[in-house]
């Protein structure tokens, strides 16, 4: 079936699927996922290197010719912070796509919608393509493509929690809201989860710990591919009405009359 | 000189650049950042930025994450 591709900061992607390189048991099981997984573009973190020099780096795992780099401003509280890190990301050589993390509570690691918005906005002029990791909120959604999103990523539910897609109809409200890519971000658990977000028509969906941290990475990373390309095709193809009564799928007329009298 | 890398107070030469500070520490340059006093440090500027006394250094590559 044809289906366009996800454009993301001027680029074509045809895989829907954005995975995260970090909690692998080994840089090893995480090449093997990635490859699994279909994916075209890999999160990554921007973090201190060790003193003195460098042992073996993430990015001696994974091409970087074959995947874009999409570097997180994971652990930033602030507008500031996640402004910073963005700076050290592109002088890093990792590109001008940018997953944008303004956290507001390290428990639930919920977003800071008002450091989120100015850090979106500041980026944007700045040249920036920026993926803000917001709440799964339409009205923030609308505010950040305001501001310069080149997507939007409302979180299922919690970083890390597995507990699916909470609030389906909230995502549903968010995909009329902007007309900017819609990728759920967090808390997908399983492969069930992602077919759902991407049934409901977002446009691609983003994993990390679902895939890292399953007994079989590369199993779920596979797994993980073939649900977002199903949800996708389940999408497009347009699903049935749900109806409470039974409608019979075989003919009524013509039924053999087996009566005795 | 006493400055701070990484959260880690060192004592490197006087005078030293932040490409010295590299070498200095054996740093591999692709995919790596600096920021000097909170501020990026531009690549095409290691060669001629001097540190100074006190300064706060801090030297960044991508690591696994989500």
């Amino acid at each position: 079936m044809y289906d366009t591709s996800l454009w993301l900061g001027g680029k074509e992607f045809k895989s829907r699927l954005i995975v995260g390189t970090g909690k692998y048991p080994s840089f090893e099981s995480m090449r093997e996922a990635l490859e699994a997984s279909g994916a075209e573009i890999v999160t990554v973190a921007v973090r201190r290197v060790n003193l003195p020099g460098q042992g073996e780096s993430l990015l001696d795992f994974i091409d970087t010719k074959r995947y874009t780099l999409l570097p997180n401003t994971a652990g930033c509280y602030t507008a500031d912070e996640a402004i910073r890190t963005c700076y050290l990301a592109r002088e890093a050589g990792l590109g001008t796509l940018v997953k944008l993390e303004v956290i507001g509570d390290s428990r639930t690691l919920f977003p800071d919608v008002e450091g989120l918005l100015e850090a979106t906005r500041r980026l944007a002029r700045e040249g920036f393509s920026v993926l803000p990791y917001t709440n799964d909120d339409p009205v923030t959604c609308k505010k950040l493509e305001d501001a310069g999103a080149a997507a939007v990523m409302p979180l299922g539910a919690p970083i890390g929690s597995g507990l699916g897609i909470r609030n389906p109809y909230n995502i549903k409200l968010i995909l009329e809201a902007v007309t900017v890519p819609v990728i759920v971000d967090a808390g997908v658990g399983t492969a069930s989860d992602a077919a759902i977000a991407m049934e409901l028509g977002c446009d691609g969906v983003l994993m990390n710990t679902a895939i890292a941290s399953a007994k079989d990475p590369v199993a779920m990373a596979t797994a993980m591919k073939l649900a977002v390309e199903a949800g996708r095709l389940a999408f497009k193809a347009g699903r049935i009405g749900k109806k409470l009564y039974a409608t019979a799928s075989s003919p009524i007329e013509g039924v053999p009359d087996w009566s005795t009298s | 000189m006493r400055v701070t890398v990484n959260g880690k107070p060192m004592e490197i030469p006087d005078g030293l650049t932040v490409e010295g500070l590299l070498d200095h520490l054996r740093i591999r340059r692709e995919y790596t950042a600096v920021a000097l006093n909170r501020e990026v440090t531009a690549r095409s500027t290691y060669a001629e930025t001097r540190l100074h006394d006190g300064d706060t250094v801090e030297i960044v590559h991508p690591m696994g994450g989500g």
